[in-house]
């Protein structure tokens, strides 16, 4: 039973349909005057973030708000971790607390992890953002994204996204978002190539399910999505191509670039984004770039994500038991009307 | 639920009994709503819908004018979402005008401890402000657990604790009825 959500990988094809398919509906409470709902009353939610991040931070806040939890901010500058303190002793003062489910951010690869597992904590760990490894919740809202402009709003319900070609550019080395997207498409049966120069390819980047190249114009004319990642310059230690004029002018996306993608696709980033390095003012500004809707879709996704594992006694969310056993969440049957 | 499948439930209403039912529901609400003017019908998924496009049908038929309506989801408003795993969400689609000043027909199939129609009272505040609110049900089975009783009531049947009412509807079941049987081997306190 899965209570935490780490890894894009964890989740089958069916738990990543179904929290697609809730997000649709929680996307619907948005729409709404009172955007509110009382789901998670009484439930007390902590955002423990380790390293700074006002979009993510601030996107599951709203989350929490709208299903009604009690949210506790926590961010490690001027809190005791500054002065020393452990993830452990945090994580204990937290349990003591009573805390429900924790969101968390942190610099360390891992460190989601190790809370869930370490049984310093019983409540649901939810990954934040972790090193350079994963960022599920940002996967999911960008599958959401290509989902809605790609399949449908409402046709896409209950569909994934087979056959729909991906294209992931820039710093795929330092990005846990790639990493999280590249797990996650394929669970959902898109195709993903990976496009960056060969100094920011991670290791090992053979085994994952995706292709890789090094060659942007190739691959643009045969993408339904083009990803474009930002250039991470506090990651980066060392000098990993020449001049941000040459990375931008090979693997930048301009407007000319941008017509050279069939004419449905979209372009993606997942923010903050440097105009002019990666992405140009007229791409980021041009009705194709999902930017904005992607911030908007981020609450609706953590609102699923959150309704999914903390509205019931146990999460309808699982990777460790087939479909067809999961408890129902099927329609009311008329001994509980 | 599944007990109509071991073969003991015996059918209480049947097809063409279930169309009569809802052509005298139809008929009541024009009586009481004065015309059904202002009436908006929000069906509660997944059968209560179906049974709401079906009365819109006959209003229309009735009253020559054609009758909003919408289904409302009340998942998130349960009170026992803490007893079960969480469920998928159904749809909730409110018709454009909204609901503020209109009249309400909540709209569903078995109408049983009263709880699903509290959660929905509570959902429509979120909504917007119904000038007021009627429950219009297939099957009232008894048993209220909440000071709750439909205005429109397609049959009244006393049931025990340990029988199961399972409504069966064309669009999602392909045939109609109303079945009766014996609860299989549950608990009692299941609910």
């Amino acid at each position: 039973m899965m209570r935490h959500l780490i890894s894009a990988a964890d989740l089958t094809r069916d738990d990543a349909v179904l929290i697609l398919d809730t997000a649709e509906e929680m996307a619907r409470v948005a729409d709404r005057p009172i955007k509110k709902l009382p789901t998670l009353r009484g439930r007390t939610v902590v955002n423990l973030f380790f390293e700074d991040s006002t979009r993510t931070r601030i996107s599951f806040e709203a989350a929490e708000k709208r299903l009604s939890a009690d949210v506790i901010n926590f961010t490690a500058k001027g809190s005791s971790v500054s002065k020393g303190e452990s993830l452990k002793d945090t994580a204990q003062t937290l349990e003591a607390m009573g805390v429900d489910a924790v969101v968390i951010r942190h610099g360390a690869s891992g460190a989601p992890y190790t809370l869930a597992n370490s049984g310093w904590i019983d409540a649901a760990v939810i990954n934040a953002g972790d090193g350079t490894h994963q960022h599920p919740t940002q996967a999911l809202l960008d599958a959401f994204t290509m989902r809605r402009r790609l399949v449908g709003r409402d046709a896409g319900l209950g569909q994934d996204l087979a056959g729909k070609r991906v294209t992931i550019v820039g710093d795929i080395l330092h990005s846990r978002v790639a990493r999280s997207n590249v797990d996650l498409l394929h669970t959902l049966g898109a195709d993903v190539t990976l496009v960056a120069p060969p100094t920011l390819v991670p290791v090992g980047v053979e085994h994952w399910p995706c292709e890789v190249s090094y060659d942007l114009d190739r691959v643009l004319p045969k993408s339904d999505a083009v990803m474009m990642l930002r250039v991470q310059r506090e990651r980066m230690n060392a000098a990993f191509f020449p001049t941000e004029r040459e990375y931008s002018r090979r693997y930048g996306l301009d407007g000319e670039r941008m017509a050279r993608m069939p004419e449905h696709a979209i372009v993606m980033h997942p923010g903050p984004m440097v105009r002019g390095m990666e992405i140009t003012a007229e791409v980021a500004d041009s009705d194709r770039c999902t930017v904005v809707e992607q911030v908007a879709n981020g609450v609706s996704i953590r609102m699923a994500v959150l309704y999914l594992l903390l509205g019931g006694n146990e999460p309808a969310v699982t990777h460790t038991r087939p479909a067809t056993e999961r408890p129902a969440h099927t329609v009311l049957s008329d001994e509980e009307k | 639920m599944d007990t109509h499948d071991s073969g003991v439930a015996r059918p209480v209403l049947e097809g063409p009994d279930i169309a009569r039912v809802l052509t005298r529901i139809a008929h009541e609400i024009v009586e009481r709503a004065k015309g059904a003017e202002d009436v908006v019908l929000l069906g509660i998924p997944t059968r209560g819908v179906f049974l709401a496009q079906r009365l819109a049908a006959k209003l229309e038929e009735i009253t020559g004018r054609k009758i909003p309506v919408g289904s409302l989801d009340i998942t998130m408003y349960r009170d026992d979402l803490r007893m079960h795993p969480p469920r998928a969400l159904a749809r909730t689609e409110i018709p454009g005008d909204g609901i503020d000043g209109r009249l309400v027909v909540l709209v569903d199939d078995v109408l049983f401890s009263g709880r699903t129609i509290r959660a929905a009272l509570d959902a429509l505040n979120d909504i917007g402000r119904p000038r007021a609110v009627q429950l219009a049900v297939l099957v009232d089975r008894g048993h209220r657990e909440l000071p709750i009783r439909a205005d429109y009531v397609g049959k009244n049947l006393p049931t025990s604790l340990r029988e199961t009412v399972k409504v069966q509807l064309a669009e999602e079941d392909g045939r109609d009825a109303v079945l009766l049987g014996a609860k299989p081997t549950a608990p009692a306190g299941e609910r």
